[in-house]
């Protein structure tokens, strides 16, 4: 195995939010800095090219953030969504530093949208990167460029070397033989095991062979893995990943945001035995969204369908694909294969279960069925307007938990507690240690750009001391 | 491509962008992509006509090729608007022109007006052509009359034909899918300024792109450069026109109106034009279209040719060569003249009648955003 000549102080691995922000900040340090980016650079940025926004807090309205969020808030609501379950200190840290981020983001050429539009209703809580998270990666590589940090595109690391706790250095795949790159600390940065589906299949069984993957391919695990065997104390149960109910015609990989469907809560879901098996109208859709990828995992064959008449075809966000279409039901059983006369004797049920309401999708309304199994507790209005339209709903992994742990300056602790002496993390490689269930919008750009900057400025200052 | 096969592609693209919308803020062909829901061919060509071709909606995209959505906007507007220019073309069958024009095609007809005026010359004024003195006499060479009959002729029939490409392009946006009340009135001066000031090249507040995060203000000016040249040029004919018809026939003092009208225009529109000639050689590849590509520099090429003959003219008129320089000048004029309506400066036209639909597209959100 061969050596790269240069000896850094710093290289961050995985060139995404966290791994840039850590690199920016090590190299403002002093530090000299290599960023080992696995996806070539047309696909860099790992899942953060998918992302839109920041959760952070304010104490006043901004132009482009309404009104206030206090800290407070902002960590009331990642316990909430934990239950409880959060490492309070980590994540007082998340929510008191998440006020710099914007205007240290701003600083390495990042923009963000003006709160002035109306669609953004998360205009108080989250601010919105100008053209998304793509453009903000674009912005971050080019400060990097400036500041002189070099970069390496389709760089695979294949194996972390420590020796007694210690960061040695890290072996990169290349066409020849692999060769190894020495730094004086590391910045692990490089992801969750969401696209690793042999991975994702001890966890799921073979159902994980028909997932989706929302993000970058390129997150397989495989220094988590590394960690983990290099004595790394695991955090977050290594089963679970946020998983939503996406289009099930997406790309297998990659297909963020225009994968998404925000039409359950409209009309009626079922399976592929012409079946409805959950209730769509059990809250407004921000608030179930995240449990319908595993309500459609658990469904033979991984797949679902959503199923919506004439009248809310305009109450939704459109998918990027096209709606199934046709004039009846049982034509539409016809196009999506399912079974005729279930369908037909489903719906009919639905329809006759349909209880009297005022109607209005904004707001929990008392459109509720009676006597069903599952009732639809909201919305329920009967399918009678032709055309009648579906979606195919299949499981979109957007993220997985399991994470190792850190301390407050982002060091990588042992299963003993202590932490390595030069191995620090950032994003979703570390987000187990704040988020162990469910999900805020925003939080994992939160999380990475606060512990990319504490990790950054920890290991310039051990590389360079 | 396929005229359908263009569509159905236009189709897609805007229906994968509807449901991303991370470029909402960027320009207004996003905001007015929202209000709809399908895409049919009228909607298409009016936001295509939106675009400026900024460039920061393909930077910014998670789906640009290599990914297998393959979302590529501003190459993607960039043919929808050599279509609709070939849509809207009257008469019909001069559309093709759009598609087939370049700078060879350019200079060659540039070739065959300076060889018919050439012609022209020499069968009424062989003398006054080749053996100018100083009295820099225009008329002498090429006379008043026919000057008025060959460019009024032509004027004429360039203005009807802009005339029913824009009234094609009017009534193509009553076909749209979008449920703006027809009707709308006012915006005029907003969108008017829009386009004067070419408003959403710049957007928010940060210069067009000319390749990833490379961001100059060089499109912007030289576009101006060119537009307000052109603008004092054509001033500066009007101006002549009314003093000659007022009694006072050409030539112009070096200090008279005409004269420092047409000078400063000219000056401006050479500067435009070389300016832009080079820098859209340097401009990302990726960000436009090979048809988009010929129409900028044919158009750009007979302006500039026009520039250059004029100010060498005005700085030789008293010289023996005037004669055959005038000759050439008015032969580049003839030929942009006659290109006008089938080249790149229909998409002035077309963008200020969609810039002007956008001001009346009902919008809440728009209603608060600074004039």
């Amino acid at each position: 195995m061969s050596e790269s000549g240069v000896h850094y102080d710093v290289v961050v691995i995985g060139g995404g939010n966290a791994g840039l922000a850590a690199a920016l900040t090590a190299r403002r340090a002093g530090a000299r800095v290599l960023v080992l980016e696995r996806a070539p650079r047309e696909l860099r940025g790992g899942n953060s090219r998918h992302t839109r926004n920041l959760r952070c807090a304010h104490a006043a309205p901004t132009d482009i953030l309404t009104d206030a969020y206090p800290d407070e808030e902002l960590l009331a609501d990642l316990e909430r969504v934990n239950e409880g379950e959060t490492d309070e200190l980590l994540a007082a840290l998340v929510a008191a530093r998440s006020a710099q981020c914007v205007s240290w983001m701003a600083a390495f050429g990042a923009r963000f949208q003006t709160a002035l539009r109306g669609t953004l209703q998360l205009a108080r809580t989250n601010a919105f990167f100008l053209g998304g998270g793509t453009a903000l990666m674009n912005s971050y590589y080019a400060a990097a460029a400036k500041l002189g940090i070099d970069v390496r595109y389709d760089a695979e690391v294949v194996e972390l070397v420590l020796r007694d706790g210690r960061f040695e250095s890290v072996t990169l795949q290349s066409n020849r033989a692999p060769f190894a790159v020495r730094a004086n600390a590391a910045v692990v940065a490089a992801g969750g095991f969401e696209a690793n589906l042999d991975w994702l299949r001890d966890a799921w069984g073979d159902a994980a062979s028909n997932f989706l993957i929302r993000g970058t391919p390129y997150n397989t695990g495989t220094m988590l893995r590394a960690l983990l065997d290099a004595g790394a104390a695991p955090i977050g149960d290594p089963r679970e990943c946020h998983a939503v109910a996406i289009d099930g015609r997406a790309p297998k990989f990659d297909g963020g945001i225009v994968t998404r469907l925000d039409c359950v809560p409209l009309g009626i879901v079922v399976d592929r035995n012409g079946e409805r098996f959950y209730d769509e109208g059990e809250d407004v859709w921000p608030k179930r969204y995240a449990i319908w990828g595993k309500l459609v995992a658990n469904r033979p064959g991984q797949i679902a369908y959503a199923i919506f008449d004439a009248k809310v075809r305009r109450l939704f966000m459109p998918s990027a694909y096209p709606a199934i279409e046709a004039s009846s039901i049982r034509g539409l059983a016809a196009q999506l294969q399912l079974p005729v006369e279930p369908l037909e004797a489903t719906v009919a049920a639905f329809n006759g279960a349909v209880q009297p309401g005022s109607f209005d999708h904004t707001a929990l309304d008392d459109c509720r069925t009676a006597g069903l199994s599952p009732e639809k507790t909201h919305w329920a209005q009967q399918l009678d307007t032709p055309p009648y339209a579906a979606y195919p709903l299949r499981p979109g992994i957007t993220f997985t938990y399991l994470s190792v742990r850190v301390d407050s300056e982002a060091r990588v602790l042992a299963t003993n507690g202590v932490p390595f002496e030069n191995v620090y993390a950032a994003g979703e490689i570390m987000a187990g240690n704040v988020l162990r269930k469910g999900y805020i919008a925003g939080i994992g750009m939160t999380i990475g750009t606060v512990f990319g900057r504490i990790a950054g400025e920890s290991a310039a200052r051990h590389a360079t001391k | 491509m396929q005229l359908n096969e263009l569509t159905r592609e236009g189709a897609r693209v805007m229906t994968v962008c509807n449901a991303c919308r991370y470029c909402e803020q960027y320009c207004p062909a996003f905001q007015a992509m929202e209000q709809r829901v399908t895409f049919a061919s009228a909607d298409l060509n009016y936001l295509a006509n939106l675009c400026h071709a900024c460039g920061e909606c393909l930077y910014a995209c998670q789906y640009a090729p290599p990914h297998e959505l393959a979302i590529n906007v501003p190459k993607t507007f960039a043919q929808l608007r050599v279509q609709s220019y070939e849509q809207y073309a009257w008469p019909a069958a001069l559309g093709a022109a759009f598609r087939r024009q370049g700078v060879m095609t350019a200079l060659l007809l540039a070739g065959v007006m300076i060889a018919l005026l050439l012609g022209t010359a020499l069968a009424l004024n062989r003398d006054a052509l080749l053996e100018t003195g100083t009295a820099a006499d225009f008329y002498a060479v090429i006379p008043h009359g026919v000057m008025v009959a060959l460019f009024g002729g032509i004027g004429l029939f360039v203005l009807v034909a802009l005339a029913v490409g824009a009234a094609r392009c009017v009534r193509d946006q009553r076909t749209m899918n979008a449920t703006a009340a027809h009707g709308e009135r006012g915006g005029t001066p907003a969108a008017l300024r829009d386009a004067l000031t070419l408003k959403h090249l710049h957007v928010a507040g940060r210069d067009c792109t000319t390749g990833l995060e490379v961001r100059t203000p060089w499109r912007r000016w030289l576009h101006h450069a060119t537009f307000y040249g052109f603008t004092l040029c054509f001033v500066s004919t009007c101006v002549a026109t009314l003093y000659h018809f007022a009694g006072t026939p050409a030539p112009y003092a070096y200090s008279s109106a005409p004269v420092l009208l047409g000078t400063a225009g000219g000056i401006a529109l050479f500067i435009g034009t070389a300016g832009a000639l080079l820098h859209r050689s340097a401009r990302d590849a990726a960000l436009s279209d090979a048809a988009q590509d010929n129409l900028d520099r044919s158009f750009l090429v007979l302006l500039l040719l026009t520039a250059a003959t004029g100010l060498l003219l005005l700085a030789l008129r008293h010289e023996r060569a005037m004669g055959l320089l005038l000759v050439v000048h008015l032969g580049v004029v003839l030929a942009l003249f006659v290109t006008l309506p089938y080249g790149k400066l229909v998409h002035g036209l077309y963008r200020a009648i969609a810039l002007l639909r956008y001001r009346r597209e009902p919008d809440r959100a728009r209603a608060k955003e600074a004039p």
